[in-house]
Formats: C-alpha cells, structure tokens, sequence
C-alpha cells in the first residue's frame, strides 16, 4: 500500500441533528502534496478536517489514511493511526493547555501515543522539535500565556509534527495573526513541509496563503466540494462560478490591479445548511443559473487538470465566465470566445 | 500632508494635530498613542493600518471621546470649527451621534439583541434627529434599503440574531449613517466577514463617500482592503504615524522599512516563485511605558543603525522627485526603490 494517498475521502457525510454540515465530500491528498481546502466560513471545512482526524466520527462515507480505512476503527484499533495525522488549530491561545509547559504540550503525542517511553528520549525529541520549528530548546520550560501568538502557533506545530505525521491538517493556522507573523508561520509550513515531505490539508480562507502554499485546491460550497483542481488552473482558469466569485472578491494587495479587476457581486447570503437549495446548491446565487441548476444536482465531474460540479461547464473544462458576463473560461484560458464583443476580465497571474 | 489632495481642494472634514493617548494601568503608563496628525476631506477614504498594537483603535476612539477614563489625551481633534478634545461628555455625545460615527469589527456587541432592528434605526433618529415616530420608521426602511439589505420593510422588524454576520454590519452601518455623518470611522469593519460579503460592504463603503460625501476612517491591518478602497494611507507602528502617502504611492514606492516590511510580508504566487519565501518582521510590536527619543522601530530594522537608536526621525517629505508632495516618512534611512 505504499504508493496509496496520504489522504483519501470518499463521500464524506457528517451531520449535525439537522444541520448538513458535510454532504458527500470525495477527494484525495497524494503524499508530500499540500491540498488547500477554501470557502467561506460555515461551507464545512473544519468538520471535514476534524472528520479527518477522528475528533468527529463520520455520519456516512469513508476516510483512508495512506491506504488504511479508519472511519470506524475503535480508540485501541485507531491508535497506530493517531501518530500518522495531526491537526493544528487556528487559535493557539485555546489550543494550547494552559497549565502545561511548552515541553509537556510538544511532548504530549509522544507519552500518549506511547511511541516514546523514556522520559530522557522524548526530552530530546521534544527539544529537537521545538528547534525545527525555530523556537529555542529551552522554552520547553515556558507556559504558553509566556509566549506571543506566533510563538504559541510554533509551539502548536511542534506538537503536531513531534510523532512525524505523513498528514498534517491545518485548519485556519494563520488567522488569528497579524500579516507579518502570518509570514513567518507560512515560511515555516512551506519549509517544514519541504523537508519533512508530510502531506497536508490547508484549511482557509485566505486565498493569498493558498496562492503561496498549495499544490491543490479545493472548493467548498455549503457542505459539498465544487471544484477542484492544481493551483495553477484553479487561480488562472476557475472553472465554477462560485470560484470565479470567491477569486474575484479577494482583495489583491496591488491598488492598480485591484481596481482594474472586474468583480462579481453574489447576491444574498449562504443559504442554511439545514436546508440547503435542491439542484445545485449555489444557484441562489449564482448570476448564470438556468432552470435545470435549481431541479438537477451537478455531479462533481472530471475536466481537463480537474473536476467540478457545475451544468453550464462542458466537458472540456470550456464554462461561463461570471466576472465578465457573455465570456468563456477555457482550461487554457488563453482561447477567447471571439463572437461575443464583452470584453474579459484580465486574469490574475 | 498641508497640500491639498485635489486641484478643487475639497472641504476638509476633521483635522487632527499631535493627538497623543497615555493610559494609567496597575502596570504604569501605557503611551498608546504618539503625536498623530492627519486630515480627511469630505468624501475621502483615509486607511490606517499596522499590526495589532500599533494604537489604530485607540486613535479612531480617542477622536470623538469613546477612551476610557483611564486615558490622557492631548493634542487637537478639530471637526470643522469645533474642538473635541477636551469636550463635554454631553458635547461628544451629541457629536457621535450626528457628526462622527463608528461601526466596528463585530456588530453584535454594538447592536442590542432585545430590540428589533427597526427601533433601533428608529430610535437614533428620533433622538438625535428629532423625528417623529412614523416618520423614522420611514426612514429606517429607506436607510437598510440604501445599505443593500433586500426586503427592508418586512427585516426591520426582525431581531439582530436573525441577520447573518454581514447583514448585521450592513445594519451597523445603516445606524451610522442614520444621522448623515460627516465622519464615519470605521475599525476592521469587515475583517469578520467572508470575502464575497465583504467585497459587498466595502462597495456600499466606497459608494457612501462619493454620494453622500462621507469622509471615513477606516482601519484595517488588510492591504487587499487598502489597495481597494483607500485614497491616502497613514501607517501607524508603535503609536506614531510612520508613513503617509496616496495610496498608489505607498505600494510603488514604500519608504520606511517597516511599511516595506508590512508589504513584503503580504503572500502572493509571484514571491512564492521569485523570492522562495515571504518576508518576515523579526520580533513584536513594543508596548512603551513612554516614548523613547529614537525610531520605535529600531529593534526590528534591518538598516537601523546608532543614529536610530538615539534620535527621533521626524516625518519628512519622502515623495520621488516630481510627483505629488504628500509622501512622508520618518526614517534616518528611508529606502530607495532598488532596497524593496
Ligand atoms: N458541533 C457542531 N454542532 C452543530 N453544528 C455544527 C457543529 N460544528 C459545525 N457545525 C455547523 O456545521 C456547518 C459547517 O461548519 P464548519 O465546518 O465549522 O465550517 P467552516 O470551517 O467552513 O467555517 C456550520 O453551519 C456550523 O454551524
Ligand atoms: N484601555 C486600555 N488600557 C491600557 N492600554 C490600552 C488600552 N487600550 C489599548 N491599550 C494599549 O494601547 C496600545 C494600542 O492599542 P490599539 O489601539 O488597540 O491597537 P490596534 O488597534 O492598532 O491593534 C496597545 O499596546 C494596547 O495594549
Ligand atoms: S529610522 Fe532607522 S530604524 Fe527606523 S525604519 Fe528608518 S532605518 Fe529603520
Ligand atoms: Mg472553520
Ligand atoms: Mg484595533
């Protein structure tokens, strides 16, 4: 089972009573490959990384780590498996157990898991851990109230990669810091991950870090995926419209890019995700919806470098482009549907 | 920052001089704020930015009276005629509630959960504006109507927890601009919003200024925010303005190294593929028991040097030569293009 993903879900489904907050989310992370998870907050994304983790146990579907189904092993038979996957959470001053020092914390897989016995070892391998996310050994000896926020998300970190996972989820891990600390923690993932070669689910928001960190993305729209594919085509070529809007809505930090760019507004809110619009669930607001969006589900398909679920993108990825109405995004996005005279939108590099 | 912006020179709608904020804790003193100056013409959008710390809020607060008691503010808030520093509480009420307004980052503490939305609007009308009851009904639908919020009618009636975190700030702004303020100050007013909401708000924002000729305030630690909607920027590190230049000037050509530092650390695709890795600020913004003769930001300055350490860089003209004249910076070693 060696060449087996380091991740893979297959129709995922995690309900909450009546809140859907996950409804058949399949997708798969090949070793080593950094899979940024995106869309707005409420669309799933941490019950699907904490679904990952087993913090939850899954309502249906099934979740594979490099090979191995763990959906319902039990505490004793998933334990081999806790040490291959790790989470990091978004606000360390919760995730953090305050009455513990820095080393306890790092140290905590490592005696729970009992992958190291020897106090002296985990000692060492708790100091070594701490050096590798660039904190110095000797804050083992610290509380996590002692340490600024970008320090205490290191901390989490060293934690989280102490039992050397091949999966690592980040859920949200820059949020909570400032711009310049959220570069330094994003220096150290993109490192760390390039040493260590761990696979990883980046949960977020932040469309920039995805830029900068992934090898893939995924879409998330109300408890289902929309859209995936690599970095590359996702960001130059969207094939979704959701994508296209999300892509649209972010702020670049360049004033004349910025303002020259063409965006979409999406009317009304994120629908409830106790009751989610039949067909495809994006059409309430989606500027190109026909009639069959609001009655057909779209299946996630496959297209050229990727797959979405949408009525209006055909086969070879060619689909509406909703950020400059009466055009088309092609996968190449360099063929320009010549017979409508609306001009396009310039794409982001 | 004296030369006016536009050749029609536009009416300047408060004008801030050496505003300075120290708070008394069981610590000591905290000096929040450092000698702030700066001004906002009708219509304009100024941004403040900086990290966490670096005093944002406690500007935006100190300018119409909202510091606690524990503050001493200093310097000048000037609100067309009127000088609001060192005013009545009776006076700054009546101030915040028709001439300066605030909405903040998290809409629910501001909003009361008991009322409706309706009286809420309502009642800012009829207490700052004199209206009678129908008549600020009227005008609450008109108000959530004007700030986007469909139905307006029928969601007025409707309590605060049954608006999603966007509408809620459409609701936040709607109050604010219930009596027609002639400032609106607004701190991280989307950063708790998802970004397709807040592409929508800061629209409704930019929109607001040019029609209604609102100047804003608007504080935010998001450059994509910045680069959006602001026309001029002041940078704030440590409680003093650092840097201030039109918007366009300070992403060409930022001066100071830690506006350079602030951008540089903004990912994107192309430094992923240029440079390998984002920059980093080494080190925290300080919390100063007073402010020291030398640049606050010495400690974290790749180019600092002992004249930085032992003397306060003024804020000077930096602007390339022939553009405009309203770049400034206060650094001993401003950096030239090739050091970005
Ligand atoms: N433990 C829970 N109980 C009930 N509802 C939940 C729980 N966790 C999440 N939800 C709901 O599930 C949906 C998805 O939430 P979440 O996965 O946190 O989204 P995201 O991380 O994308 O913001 C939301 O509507 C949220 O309110
Ligand atoms: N009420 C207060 N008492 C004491 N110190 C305060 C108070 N409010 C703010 N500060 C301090 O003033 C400084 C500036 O804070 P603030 O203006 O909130 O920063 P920003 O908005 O830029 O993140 C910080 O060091 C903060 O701790
Ligand atoms: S004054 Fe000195 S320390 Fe401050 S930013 Fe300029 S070079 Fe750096
Ligand atoms: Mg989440
Ligand atoms: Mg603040």
């Amino acid at each position: 089972m060696t060449d087996a993903p380091a991740l893979e879900l297959v129709d995922l489904v995690m309900h909450f009573g009546a809140v859907r907050a996950v409804d058949g989310v399949s997708l798969r992370i090949e070793r080593g490959r950094v899979l940024a998870l995106v869309g707005e907050s409420g669309s799933g994304k941490s019950t699907v990384g904490r679904c990952v983790v087993r913090l939850l146990s899954p309502t249906a579907g099934t979740v594979r780590l490099a090979g191995t189904d763990v959906t319902h092993l039990s505490r004793r038979r998933l334990r081999p498996h806790r040490k291959d996957v790790s989470i990091v959470f978004q606000d360390p001053a919760s995730s953090l157990d305050p009455r513990l020092t820095v080393g306890d914390i790092v140290g905590e897989p490592l005696r729970l898991l009992d992958l190291v016995p020897s106090r002296k070892e985990r000692e060492q391998r708790v100091g070594d851990a701490l050096e590798q996310v660039g904190l110095r050994r000797q804050v083992a000896q610290r509380y996590p109230h002692e340490m600024s926020g970008g320090q205490r998300q290191r901390v989490s970190i060293a934690r989280a990669l102490v039992s050397s996972p091949r999966l690592l989820v980040a859920d949200e891990p820059t949020s909570a810091l400032d711009v310049s600390v959220q570069a330094s923690v994003l220096n150290l993932l993109a490192d760390l991950q390039r040493d260590l070669g761990f696979a990883c689910l980046f949960i977020t928001h932040d469309l920039a870090a995805v830029e900068y960190l992934a090898d893939d993305v995924a879409v998330m729209y109300l408890g289902t995926l929309v859209e995936q594919g690599s970095r590359e085509t996702v960001f130059s070529a969207p094939a979704h419209p959701y994508t296209q809007a999300l892509l649209s809505a972010a702020p670049l930090a360049d004033p004349r890019e910025q303002r020259s760019r063409q965006r979409v507004l999406l009317t009304g809110d994120i629908p409830s995700p106790t009751d989610p619009p039949p067909g495809c669930r994006f059409h309430t607001r989606c500027p190109v919806a026909e009639d069959r969006c609001r009655t057909e589900v779209p299946a996630l398909r496959p297209i050229p470098r990727g797959r979405v679920a949408c009525h209006l993108v055909a086969d070879d990825g060619t689909g509406p482009d909703v950020r400059a109405p009466g055009t088309l995004v092609t996968v190449d996005s360099a063929v320009e549907n010549d017979v409508m005279a609306a001009p396009r939108a310039p794409e982001q590099p | 920052m004296t030369v006016p912006i536009s050749k029609t020179a536009p009416k300047m709608a408060l004008s801030v001089r050496d505003l300075s904020v120290t708070f008394r804790t069981t610590d000591g003193p905290v000096s929040a704020v450092d000698r702030v100056s700066f001004e906002v013409d009708a219509g304009e959008v100024l941004a403040v930015v900086g990290e966490s710390g670096c005093g944002k809020s406690v500007t935006a607060m100190a300018l119409a009276g909202l510091l606690p008691g524990s503050a001493t503010v200093t310097g000048s808030v000037r609100l067309g005629e009127r000088e609001l520093v060192g005013a009545s509480e009776q006076a700054l009420r009546k101030v915040r509630g028709s001439e300066v307004a605030y909405v903040f980052q998290e809409p629910m503490t501001s909003l009361n959960p008991v009322f409706t939305v309706g009286r809420q609007i309502a009642e800012v009308l009829r207490v700052h504006r004199g209206m009678g009851k129908r008549q600020a009904q009227a005008r609450a639908v008109e108000l959530l109507g004007l700030v986007g919020i469909p139905e307006p009618a029928r969601r007025l009636r409707e309590y605060p927890h049954q608006f999603s975190g966007g509408m809620r700030q459409r609701v936040m702004i709607a109050m604010a601009l219930a009596c027609d303020p002639a400032v609106l100050v607004a701190d991280e007013p989307t950063t708790a919003l998802d970004v397709t909401v807040q592409a929508a708000v800061l629209d409704l924002l930019r929109d607001l200024g040019k029609r209604l000729g609102t100047a804003i305030v608007l504080i935010t630690h998001d450059l994509g925010v910045v680069a959006d909607i602001a026309d001029r920027v002041l940078v704030m590190y440590a409680g003093r303005v650092v840097e201030t230049a039109g918007t366009q000037e300070l992403f060409d050509a930022p001066r100071h190294h830690y506006a350079i530092g602030l951008m540089g650390a903004v990912p994107t695709a192309a430094r992923r593929s240029e440079e390998g890795r984002l920059r980093e600020i080494p080190g925290l913004v300080p919390v100063l028991a007073e402010q020291p003769a030398a640049c606050t930001f010495a400690d974290r300055c790749p180019a600092a040097d002992d004249k930085c350490r032992t003397a306060e860089p003024p804020l000077l003209p930096a602007a390339r030569p022939g553009s405009a004249g309203t770049h400034r910076a206060a650094c001993w070693h401003p950096a030239d293009e090739e050091a970005r």
